[in-house]
C-alpha cells in the first residue's frame, strides 16, 4: 500500500479547473518530482498536500490516515518554499527550533535536535546569526532544517532551487538528496527545471494542463516519452515527416531514403505523412557502426558547448539537432557543408497526441 | 545654482517651522521679569491638576495602543492574507474618522449609550472611560491602520503564514510569534502617533466630561499666560521623545536592519 496516496484530486478555482482527476501513489521513502511549465497544476497539488488549497474532489491519504480535512498545521508536513521563508526575527537556530517549540518538545531535547538539524546541514557554526546574514544557499539549507526538525511524514519542496545561482542549485540539489536518502523521508519536489527533476528523482509525473501526462523513473520519461508534449518537454527531440511505404513491413521513407522501423505494422495507410521523432544523441554525424539509417543532410548551424557540440542539419523537409563530443582531433563541421547523418530504427521514438 | 536653491528652501523650511517654536519656548522662559527662568514649568509641574491629568491620559492612551494593536494587527493581517479584494473597503473605513469630527462622534456616542439606552455606558466613570478608549481607538485608526499595513508590507506575510503552518502553528501563534514581531516597529510608531493624539486630544474628553490632559490645557490656556506655552513645549518634548524612540527601536532591532 502507498505511504501518500493521491485519489481523483481535482482543483477549481471559479470557472478554471486547474487540477483534473489527479492520481498518484507514493512509496514510503521515494522521492518524487512533479515535472511541468508553469500553470500545469503541479504547485497546486503540492499545496493540496501541504493544506494549503482545499481540494474540490477526491482524497490525500498519508500512512492510511485520510487527511484531506486536516488543516495544515495538523498534518506533520515540511515545507520548503522558493523564497526561503525564514522567519526574519528569529535567528537559524530559533527557526530551525521553531516546530519543536509548537510540538512542545522540553528546552533539551529540542536543544540536542537543532544541533543535530544544523549538523546535518553543516551550519552548527552560524545558529547565533538573523537570516538576513545568511546567502541564498545557506537560508535554504536551514529552510531544510527546519522543515526536517519536527520529524514530518511527508516533505514537500516548491521549487525551493529556482532562486539560487547555478553552482549552489547543483550542490544544494545534491545535498537535498543526500539528507532525504539519509532520512528515507518521503518526499515531492515541484520543478519546471527537467534536469533537476532527472537528476534526484526515483519518480518524475510530467504534468501538463492539470493532469499527469506520463509517470515514471528519469530513465523511462527521457528514453520512452508516451506523449508529444513529454517528449518535448523532458529533453530535445528532433521530429522528422516521414512516407509510409509499406505500412505491414513498418517501411518508411524521409528525403528519399527508405528503411524499416523494425517495429511491426504502422497504423498508417500507405503515402501517409508520419513524424518520426529521435533525440539528438541517437543521431551521429556520418555513418557508424549500428546506425543503420543513413540519409544525406546540410549542416545548418553548430554550437560549441564544451564537450558536447551541437550541430543542426537539414534532412529533406526538416531539421534536425544532434550531439557529438568535441574531439580535438576533430574540428566541427563547416557550415553549408553536405554530410550524412545515422541513426538506428530502435532509436526512434513513436508518440501518442 | 539648483543646490544655492535646495539649500534656500530648506533654510526656509525650517525659520518656517522653528521660529514659532523658538518664540514660545523663549516667552515660556520669560514669566520672572527680566530674566529667563523655568518658572512657568515649575509652577506647571507643581500642579496636582497636572500630574492627575497626564497620567489619566496615559493610561487611557496605553488602554487605547492595546486596544488598536489587538483590533488593528489582525485586521490588516487577515485582510493581507486573505481578503486582498477588501482593502479599498477597509482603507475607506479606516479613513472615516479622518472626515468625520471627533465632535460628531461623540455626540454619537453619548445619543447612543446615555443612561436611558440598552448599554449605558456614560452611566459610571468606569464606562465613560471605556467609551473614551474606543473614541480615541476610531481617532487614531487611520495612523494606527497605516503604520501596521506599511510593516506589513514589507515581510511576505502568506508564506511566511504558510512556513509556521507546515510546522504546526495555529493562528494565535502566527500573529503572536511570527507576525507582530515583525511588524513590531510598524506598531510603536503607530502606538507613538496614539499616544500623541491621546495626549492632545480635547473634544471627546471635554463633552464626556473627563479629567483628561486635553481639557486641563484649554483651561489652563484661558487662565494662564506663561503655563500654556511651557505646556505645549512639554507636549512637543513628549512628541519628540516617541519619535526618538521609534528610531532607537528600528536601530536595535537586528531584523529591522535587514528590511532597510
Amino acid at each position: 500500500m502507498a505511504f501518500l496516496d493521491l485519489t481523483n484530486l481535482e482543483k477549481t478555482f471559479g470557472a478554471n479547473r486547474v487540477v483534473k482527476d489527479f492520481s498518484l501513489e507514493i512509496a514510503k521513502g521515494e522521492f518524487v518530482s512533479l515535472l511541468g511549465p508553469s500553470g500545469c497544476g503541479k504547485t497546486t497539488v503540492l499545496r493540496m498536500v501541504a493544506g494549503f488549497e482545499t481540494p474540490t474532489s477526491g482524497a490525500i491519504t498519508i500512512d492510511g490516515q485520510d487527511v484531506t480535512g486536516q488543516r495544515a498545521n495538523q498534518r506533520a508536513i515540511g515545507m520548503m518554499f522558493q523564497a526561503y521563508a525564514l522567519f526574519p526575527n528569529m535567528t537559524v537556530a530559533d527557526n530551525v527550533a521553531f516546530g519543536l517549540k509548537v510540538k512542545g518538545v522540553a528546552r533539551p531535547e529540542r536543544e540536542a535536535r537543532v544541533a543535530e538539524m544544523l549538523d546535518l546541514i553543516g551550519l552548527r557554526e552560524l545558529g547565533a546569526r538573523f537570516p538576513f546574514q545568511l546567502s541564498g544557499g545557506q537560508q535554504q539549507r536551514v529552510a531544510l532544517a527546519r522543515a526536517l526538525a519536527p520529524s514530518p511524514r511527508v516533505l514537500l519542496l516548491d521549487e525551493p532551487l529556482s532562486a539560487l545561482d547555478a553552482k549552489v542549485r547543483v550542490s544544494l540539489r545534491n545535498e537535498i538528496r543526500e539528507i532525504q536518502r539519509e532520512l528515507g523521508i518521503t518526499t515531492i519536489f515541484v520543478t519546471h527545471d527537467q534536469e533537476e527533476a532527472m537528476s534526484i528523482s526515483d519518480r518524475i509525473v510530467v504534468m501538463n494542463g492539470g493532469i499527469a501526462e506520463q509517470a515514471g523513473a528519469p530513465f523511462e520519461i527521457y528514453n520512452k516519452p508516451r506523449t508529444r508534449f513529454v517528449a518535448n518537454f523532458v529533453g530535445t527531440l528532433n521530429t522528422l515527416p516521414a512516407t509510409v511505404e509499406a505500412p505491414e513491413a513498418g517501411q518508411v521513407a524521409v528525403a528519399g531514403q527508405s528503411f524499416t522501423l523494425g517495429r511491426g505494422a504502422l497504423t498508417a495507410r500507405r503515402g501517409d505523412t508520419v513524424t518520426l521523432a529521435l533525440r539528438p544523441e541517437a543521431i551521429r554525424l556520418g555513418r557508424a557502426e549500428g546506425r543503420e539509417v543513413v540519409l544525406p543532410a546540410t549542416i545548418n548551424e553548430v554550437h560549441f558547448l564544451g564537450s558536447v557540440i551541437r550541430v543542426r542539419a537539414r534532412v529533406g523537409d526538416g531539421v534536425v539537432a544532434l550531439d557529438t563530443f568535441n574531439r580535438p582531433d576533430q574540428p566541427p563541421p563547416p557550415i553549408g557543408s553536405a554530410a550524412e547523418i545515422s541513426f538506428a530504427a530502435r532509436d526512434v521514438i513513436f508518440l501518442q497526441d | 545654482m539648483t543646490r544655492l536653491f535646495a539649500w534656500g528652501a530648506l533654510i526656509f523650511g525650517c525659520l518656517f517651522f522653528l521660529l514659532p517654536l523658538v518664540g514660545m519656548t523663549e516667552f515660556s522662559l520669560k514669566m520672572r521679569r527680566g530674566v529667563y527662568s523655568f518658572d512657568a514649568y515649575v509652577r506647571v509641574f507643581e500642579d496636582p491638576t497636572f500630574w492627575a491629568t497626564f497620567s489619566y491620559s496615559l493610561t487611557l492612551a496605553a488602554a487605547t495602543i492595546v486596544f488598536g494593536v489587538f483590533l488593528v494587527v489582525p485586521t490588516a493581517y487577515w485582510v493581507r492574507l486573505k481578503l486582498p479584494q477588501a482593502r479599498p473597503v477597509i482603507e475607506f473605513i479606516t479613513l472615516l474618522p479622518l472626515v468625520i469630527p471627533a465632535i460628531v462622534i461623540v455626540f454619537g456616542y453619548i445619543r447612543l449609550y446615555n443612561t436611558s439606552s440598552f448599554l449605558p455606558l456614560t452611566g459610571s466613570a468606569i464606562g465613560t472611560d471605556i467609551l473614551l478608549t474606543m473614541g480615541y481607538a476610531t481617532l487614531a485608526l487611520p495612523y494606527m491602520y497605516r503604520a501596521v499595513d506599511t510593516g506589513l508590507r514589507t515581510i511576505d506575510v502568506a508564506t511566511l503564514t504558510e512556513a509556521a503552518q507546515s510546522l504546526g502553528a495555529g493562528w494565535f501563534t502566527i500573529l503572536a510569534r511570527i507576525i507582530l514581531p515583525n511588524v513590531l516597529v510598524a506598531v510603536l510608531s503607530g502606538a507613538f502617533l496614539t499616544l500623541a493624539i491621546v495626549i492632545g486630544e480635547f473634544t471627546m474628553a471635554a463633552l464626556l466630561n473627563r479629567p483628561a490632559f486635553g481639557p486641563f490645557m484649554q483651561l489652563l490656556g484661558a487662565n494662564r499666560a506663561y503655563e500654556p506655552p511651557a505646556l505645549a513645549v512639554i507636549a512637543f518634548a513628549i512628541t519628540w521623545a516617541c519619535m526618538g524612540l521609534i528610531q532607537l527601536v528600528t536601530r536595535f532591532s537586528k531584523h529591522e536592519r535587514a528590511k532597510a
